[in-house]
């Protein structure tokens, strides 16, 4: 395979310097089929593994439930629960000693309890009341189950013999909420996460790709080459950028157009902002790895400090917890961290059809950090020629 | 039978075939050999002859396809490895270890007991001269001293079987000669050696030789034996001036094979029945006298002959044109790390059209004054400049006007030899045309055609080392810097590019290289020969036999008196 | 030290295992990913990582001048839940909802006094969706703080609010429901895999790479010693290293221990077998370090963030995502870590899982003396 460029860029564009080490840098990364498939694969492996392992739904629920009672109303609930679509079994307990080996072997995450009298309170307009136990280890999961049996008790108890009588006579309770869901009207956990992934698999990529490059050559002895010749520090630096910059759109166009497709997200905002946005938060990106493989003598250095990195880039993001629920120093921290700024980018694209100022305001940032971290790397890579 | 047994050989193998995937022809290919104990026995052959993979399949390393390999009787496979000792081309040393742990580790491992230990360890750093540095991290020792490390590691018990892969490969005469010294007084002892070489004058002093060639033993038996075949067919002619022109006209001749430039003379191998041209059909200035052959004369025989004299590079050169200034000028050039001194106040001049070497032992700093002259290193003081532009204020000029070949292979590798071409052209800023004709050009000359494909990091190394070249000529720069050249290839790559160098130092081109090959030193008009970081001598080939007051022995000589004096005036200083 | 004249393999094993410790002891690459990165990634899933509730920026628009209108709105506005940071009419705020600024829109409409008057007052929530779990947990709040609001004011009236039927809650092990309780112990699992699989991965390729078990194996050390000579350093890694995340979980994020130190040892030690195994397997198939490194990864690191239960839920992952789990060692470290922190020993669970570990094990050993033979090509 070789590399050819368009005529126009031929002729004009770049000098034979700048083409020359755009084409080798290029076929450094792309020459070997097996490199070609290590750049696209673990990205579409990741895509594809991220979007259906993480999902904060909660379904296929096993809970258990031990009924003393026995009665009309306690079965009323358990049918309920049976009836929920995200309940995959009810297991029927016999006795304390159960509820509680159920608990603690994680056999299930929940167990209601019904004592003797549940029914015959109920009936007799007396206040009633189950008694519910989670598993506080699983404490996310745990929680959303308790909101889904709140909900079916909170549905029966409405239709008991007391509870219309209240509803009767409890004037001016108000009615409830109307609860609107702007953007993802049922809060589709896979139209968050595809948005997100965009943001976190590019970074993963294109850092990947960048953090060998300088460290490759110093330890195989070509960067001396490189550096006698009359290539300057830019050109060598731009050379080494437009790899991952190239990796990064596209792999990133790859998901852009499948996560519509497969995944039905909905695309609404500006797909020009969108890539002129890309284009900075790639810069950024290149700049951060390109400072990790100036400082690297190794490749394996230069692997280490690309992981030690991008970790919590992505734990920082705002993809694993939103970024409002940290304590306010980590917050000030992820200011510093581009994925946190382009992650509001793709899910503004994609589903709030984010208008220009907005994508500018989430982009500026992003600009900057690629200049600093950019002319770091190169100053430090003139320093460590000394 | 009354052979005695002590005389049955330490190992042997025989029909040893071996074929790796993806390559047309067979690494081995029916080898026999014997290693006999008491003895030294060489190997030697181009590289890619098949060395390593023989000497892995006698260390139980490699199944052969077919054949069997014994060593002390029984299969190489479930030998006796307490007996058996193995140096690889990379020494095995464990770099983040030092001198003393990768000793232990390896005495540990052999299980040599711990009341024998003291006097082991005792002969074998005394032996190999690292007492001082038993603290030092592996790592941080030079080439030699890893080396000799790599050896006592081999040796910590004593073995019956020794095998060392090219242990002389990018080690310097000195080093070399000493680690000679140390295994040959170990054959003494009775232990069977294998050596594999790249150096003749190393397989001329051994007790049997194979020469392996494309998988195939050539030739086998004493060193003298084949020597012999070639009495009658070396001569010298003395000749006055201008020895590399000399050397070149005698080699476009039909009736020699081969030649070199020695001393005040030239050394010429005629061809089988050939008579030796008389002095004026080559401009020599005294009729030739017989001299004695050597197993490289031999060796180059068998191969089929050098190369002729004529570079085909040197024919497409441009003239480099006529300048008063030097081509490559050091100002006191010095290097300090921390408060070690790599280079101090090292000063010459390179005029147009000239050859000037940097000799040295490994760590002596060559490579730092290199790097400095090339721009890759600042000067802590002093000043550089190349073609006249300083490196300081004029550094992409100086680049500009240079070519430049690394100590260790540097190119791409995993980049065909095209895209490698095509690559370095465009970096000295070749444009379309001007860079088609450059590489066109280069792939002709230096015979790449067949390779054009291939990812250079598989070639062969004779092939890489040719590529190396044709890049760093592709821009026709007046200056070239050639680090170690020609390690570890054999000498029909040598010669082949000595041709081209001698052919492009006549069309003006100025050059600075550095060599551990003696041989290829005789052919600089000048060189420095650098110790301890110091300058300690300069000046032509005879000047430096001169003042070593080694006559007209080989440079080889020459080199190691100049270090031993060196060496007395600072013991004696210290002294006082 | 042990003399080789009486114990020859005895004394090869120490001499391959000092050899190790001291490797580890100079390499900075074990320092960062044994020591640094482990602290930093408890500290990161200690305080990055917060799925519990906190206040949501909400902005709110009230419509109605009525009093009940500002009642309410003043009960929102005090809610620990809600941060009301714009107040304004709706149009405004929806702009706001999209550039970010807040996450909800609470709007107490027209005439909303006159609608609870006639026994309605309807409050409207708008979410910003983009942010499903932030959205659910604003909705379910807001409901909550309005139905609070209701029902005191029905008991302001001395009408009792309490309702039918009762569900009375209980958390066990964790009632406060800290996700961080079970964050941190998890980050452990992941703080052994990258000893166990990534960094062994490496060092086994180097030697490759740099040829020292060319040399090594002309020597009469046997594979299978080799490769238990590599194991034990790392074993005691990741052993030392769990210890100081342990520690850390406990007295800097204030983790509960409940279990036994023993049970915590044991567990540790069962899953290093299946983790070093696949880090040895890895390079030795592998011999490169930079593959291997990518490799380790691949198979190590992300299935032990993604499938092992750690962050999310097994059983709700689509079928074939769920069968691949159960091939992933970590998913049965998880449960065990967990519940020996905040639930306390539990020899029923965890008996089963180590042994479903122990096989794992010995699955990857057998293949790693299969790949590591006295062979270089």
């Amino acid at each position: 395979m070789s590399f050819r460029w368009p005529e126009f860029l031929r002729k004009s564009l770049i000098g034979p310097r700048l083409r020359a080490i755009f084409a080798k840098e290029m076929l450094a990364v792309l020459r070997d089929p097996r490199a070609r498939l290590i750049l696209v694969t673990p990205p579409l492996i990741q895509f594809f593994l991220f979007s259906f392992a993480s999902t904060m739904e909660v379904t296929n629920i096993r809970v258990g439930v031990l009924d003393l009672d026995g009665g009309q109303w306690s079965r009323e609930i358990v049918e309920r629960i049976e009836g929920s679509p995200n309940m995959r079994e009810v297991r029927a307990l016999r006795s304390d000693a159960a509820l509680k080996t159920a608990i603690d072997r994680q056999e299930v995450i929940a167990v209601l309890r019904f004592g003797p009298e549940f029914s015959a309170d109920v009936a007799a307009g007396r206040p009633a009341s189950v008694g519910a136990v989670y598993d506080g280890r699983r404490s996310n999961a745990a929680q959303i189950v308790s909101s889904y049996m709140q909900r079916i008790v909170g549905d029966v108890s409405a239709q008991t013999p007391r509870g219309s009588a209240i509803a009767v006579r409890l004037e001016g309770r108000g009615s409830g909420t109307a609860v609107r869901h702007w953007f993802n009207p049922n809060l589709d956990y896979i139209w968050f996460v595809m948005p997100a992934l965009i943001a976190i698999i590019a970074a993963v990529s294109s850092i990947a790709v960048v953090s060998q490059s300088v460290a490759r050559e110093r330890e195989l002895g070509t960067l001396d080459q490189l550096l006698v010749s009359p290539l300057r520090t830019h050109e060598i630096l731009i050379g080494k950028m437009f790899p991952p910059i190239v990796v990064g759109l596209f792999n990133v166009t790859m998901f852009v157009i499948l996560t519509p497709l497969v995944f039905g997200v909905p695309l609404t905002g500006s797909v020009p902002l969108f890539y002129l946005s890309l284009f900075f938060y790639l810069l950024a990106l290149t700049g951060i790895g390109m400072l990790i493989s100036v400082v690297s003598a190794t490749q394996q250095q230069a692997f280490l400090g690309m992981f030690a990195l991008t970790v919590p880039m992505i734990i920082l993001s705002g993809y694993a917890s939103p970024v409002d629920n940290m304590p306010g120093w980590l917050q000030a921290i992820t200011w510093l961290n581009p994925p946190t700024w382009f992650l509001v980018v793709s899910e503004g694209t994609f589903l709030k059809a984010m208008p220009a100022s907005d994508i500018l305001s989430n982009t500026w940032p992003l600009a900057v950090q690629a200049a600093v971290s950019l002319w770091a790397a190169s100053a430090l890579f003139r320093s460590r020629m000394e | 039978m009354t052979e005695p047994v002590a005389l049955a050989p330490v190992a042997s193998a025989k029909g040893l075939t071996k074929r790796f995937d993806g390559l047309d022809r067979p690494a081995l290919d029916d080898v026999a050999i014997t290693i006999a104990p008491g003895e030294m026995t060489g190997l030697v052959g181009p590289d890619g002859a098949g060395k390593t993979t023989l000497i892995r399949i006698l260390a139980g390393l490699i199944d052969p396809d077919a054949g069997e390999a014994t060593v002390g009787g029984r299969p190489a496979t479930v030998q006796d490895r307490n007996a058996l000792g193995y140096m690889p081309q990379r020494f095995g040393l464990y770099e983040d270890l030092t001198v003393r742990e990768n000793l232990d580790l390896y005495a540990d491992l052999r299980a040599l007991p711990h009341d024998e230990r003291a006097d082991r360890f005792a002969t074998l750093l005394d032996f190999t001269d690292l007492d001082r540095f038993q603290a030092r991290l592996a790592g941080k020792l030079s080439g030699g001293m890893k080396q000799k490390l790599g050896l006592a590691c081999a040796l910590t018990r004593e073995p019956r079987l020794l095998l060392l892969d090219e242990p002389g490969v990018g080690v310097d005469p000195v080093s070399r000669r000493e680690l000679w010294a140390m295994v040959s007084q170990l054959a003494g002892e009775g232990i069977g050696i294998l050596w594999s070489t790249a150096y003749l004058d190393e397989a001329e002093k051994c007790d049997t030789v194979f020469l392996l060639n494309e998988g195939k033993i050539l030739a086998s038996g004493e060193p003298d034996e084949l020597t012999g075949q070639m009495d009658g067919r070396v001569v010298r002619y003395p000749v006055a001036s201008d020895r590399r022109r000399v050397l070149r006209e005698a080699l476009d001749e039909d009736s020699v094979i081969d030649g070199m430039v020695q001393g005040d003379s030239i050394r010429l191998l005629l061809k089988d029945g050939a008579d030796a041209p008389p002095a004026s059909a080559i401009d020599a200035s005294g009729e030739p006298r017989q001299a004695r052959p050597r197993y490289e004369d031999a060796f180059v025989d068998l191969l089929g002959g050098g190369p002729g004299g004529t570079s085909a590079l040197a024919a497409r050169y441009p003239e480099v044109p006529a300048s008063d200034k030097p081509a490559i000028e050091a100002h006191g050039l010095t290097r300090r790390f921390g408060d070690f001194t790599a280079a101090h106040d090292i000063r010459f001049s390179v005029g147009r059209g000239q050859v000037f070497g940097l000799l040295g032992p490994n760590g002596a700093g060559k490579s730092t004054t290199f790097k400095m002259l090339c721009g890759l290193l600042t000067p802590s003081e002093g000043t550089g400049t190349v073609n006249g532009f300083d490196l300081r204020t004029a550094r992409a000029d100086a680049r500009q006007s240079l070519g430049y070949m690394a100590q260790k292979f540097s190119l791409y590798a995993d980049l065909s030899v095209r895209q490698n071409l095509a690559f370095f052209a465009g970096a000295y800023g070749l444009d379309n045309s001007a860079a088609r004709e450059a590489v066109e050009s280069a792939i002709e000359t230096f015979h790449l055609g067949p390779y054009l494909a291939s990812d250079s990091g598989l070639l062969p190394l004779g092939y890489k080392q040719r590529l190396a070249l044709a890049c760093a000529v592709l821009h026709r720069p007046p200056v070239l810097f050639l680090d170690e050249p020609t390690s570890g290839v054999d000498p029909i790559v040598r010669r082949e590019f000595w041709s081209h160098i001698n052919g492009l130092v006549e069309r003006g081109v100025s050059v600075l290289v550095t060599t551990h090959f003696m041989d290829e030193a005789e052919y600089c008009d000048e060189i420095a020969l650098i110790y301890r970081g110091e300058q300690i001598a300069t000046g032509s080939p005879d000047h430096l036999k001169e003042v070593a007051g080694t006559g007209d022995a080989p440079m080889e000589d020459a080199f190691i008196a100049l270090i031993e004096q060196s060496d007395a005036r600072r013991e004696e200083m210290e002294a006082a | 030290m042990i003399d080789p004249a009486s114990h020859p393999r005895l004394a090869r094993f120490a001499a391959m295992m000092s050899k190790e410790t001291r490797q580890i002891l100079r390499d900075p690459s074990t320092f960062l990913i044994a020591f640094l990165l482990p602290v930093m990634l408890l500290f990161l899933m200690g305080y990055g990582v917060n799925l519990d509730a906190t206040s949501t920026r909400v902005g709110m628009a009230v419509e109605d001048d009525s009093g009940e209108a500002s009642s309410l709105a003043g009960a929102y506005a005090s809610s620990r839940y809600f941060d009301v940071v714009e107040t304004g009419p709706l149009q405004r705020l929806r702009k706001s909802l999209v550039s970010d600024d807040i996450r909800a829109i609470i709007v107490i409409p027209q005439d909303f006094g006159r609608d609870v008057a006639a026994g309605g007052g309807e409050v409207r929530v708008i979410t910003d969706g983009s942010l499903p779990n932030t959205a659910s947990f604003v909705a379910g709040q807001a409901e909550g703080v309005r139905a609070t609001w209701a029902a005191q004011r029905a008991s302001d009236r001395g009408m009792a609010a309490d309702p039918p039927i009762d569900l009375l809650s209980r958390f066990w092990f964790n009632p406060e429901l800290a996700s961080r309780n079970f964050l941190v112990p998890g980050s452990i699992a992941i703080v052994m895999t990258m000893i166990g699989s990534l960094l062994t991965a490496l060092v086994v390729a180097r030697e490759w790479e740099r040829g020292t078990l060319e040399a090594l194996m002309a020597t009469p050390i046997g594979m299978g010693e080799f490769l238990l000579t590599k194991v034990i350093p790392y074993f005691a890694l990741g052993i030392v290293s769990m210890a100081l995340c342990t520690l850390l979980a406990i007295f800097v994020f204030g983790v509960p221990f409940r279990g036994s130190v023993f049970a915590l040892f044991l567990i540790a030690s069962v899953y290093l077998v299946p983790a070093l195994g696949q880090g040895l397997l890895i390079s030795s198939a592998l011999k490169n370090q930079f593959v291997a490194s990518q490799v380790a990864l691949l198979t190590a690191f992300l299935p032990t963030m993604l499938l092992s239960g750690f962050v999310f839920e097994i059983a709700s992952m689509p079928k074939p995502i769920q069968a691949l789990t159960y091939i992933v060692p970590a998913r049965y470290l998880i449960p065990q870590i967990q519940t020996v922190f905040i639930a306390g020993d539990d020899w029923g669970l965890f008996l089963p899982d180590m042994a479903i570990l122990l096989a794992f094990g010995a699955v990857l050993f057998g293949l790693c003396l299969r790949f590591t033979r006295r062979r270089i090509a």
